[in-house]
């Protein structure tokens, strides 16, 4: 089951500055909202976001109960060489989540 | 005690049972509705736990929102801070801070100067009409932010609020 997605552009040269897209699908339970039958929906929303480049991290979101569902996320990175994109998170019920993709200059 | 008054005190009892889970149900909604998302925040309030006793000054930032947000529950905000992104010279921090949401603190982002351009965006749930304020660190620790009015006609805390 994919649970994430990161996007960037296809060609890129060394020293350029890339826009990296990334979505996660997970519902983010506020811990305000009821369910059908009247009962709170316990929190439950991503605690930690990182993202790393060949070992260097490069982005890091620390996300609240005020993060839409199925988070998106946009930043800039510069595209030095070639390395392996990866993306680690954690959740309030410890399922953790990983997407490793190689990211091409 | 004749037949009448048994029956009615049946009756009282009944009435009195069917009350009962609908008391425990108003309290139990009403535990559900504890949060502090009715007030505003002052800026000062906002920005006092994070800021401390930093040097702060609102310019540098850009946030870049829809004045009119019609679904409170996917706010999409880009927030861009003017800065070189050098080694000596970078954003540390991006706050996202809420005026009104329940929790103050929307997000943190961690940046750095292999991000070449301080400049993120994401997706956030608004509790209703309230400012939202991007708040910036800068690796000097001076913090730079910038505030913004956001109408929300569809509030994202249904339920608690």
């Amino acid at each position: 089951m994919s649970l994430a997605r990161v996007q960037w552009p296809d060609k890129m040269a060394a020293g350029d500055v890339v826009k990296i897209r990334v979505l996660i699908q997970h519902p983010m339970d506020t811990g305000y909202l009821q369910d059908f039958t009247g009962k709170l929906v316990p929190r439950n929303v991503i605690r930690m976001l990182t993202c790393t480049l060949g070992g260097q991290e490069v982005f890091r979101v620390e996300p609240s109960s005020g993060i839409s569902a199925n988070p998106f996320f946009e930043f800039y990175v510069r595209a030095t060489a070639t390395a392996e994109f990866k993306m680690n998170w954690v959740d309030d019920k410890g399922v953790r989540g990983e997407l490793a993709q190689l990211f091409k200059v | 005690m004749n037949q009448l008054g048994r029956a009615r005190r049946k009756g009282l009892q009944g009435l009195l049972l069917a009350a009962l889970p609908w008391g425990w149900l108003a309290w139990s909604s009403a535990q559900a509705q504890r949060m502090n998302s009715g007030q505003l925040l002052s800026l000062e309030d906002m920005l006092q736990p994070v800021v401390k006793c930093a040097p702060i000054l609102q310019k540098d930032v850009t946030l870049l929102a829809p004045i009119l947000a019609d679904n409170g529950t996917l706010v999409p905000v880009q927030v861009q801070v003017q800065s070189p992104m050098t080694a000596q010279d970078h954003v540390t921090h991006i706050y996202l801070l809420s005026q009104r949401n329940p929790v103050t603190q929307v997000a943190v982002f961690g940046l750095g100067p292999w991000n070449a351009k301080a400049d993120i965006s994401t997706r956030i749930r608004l509790a209703g009409t309230q400012d939202l304020v991007a708040l910036a660190r800068l690796s000097n620790g001076e913090f730079r932010y910038q505030k913004m009015e956001i109408i929300v006609t569809e509030s994202a805390c249904v339920d608690a609020s």
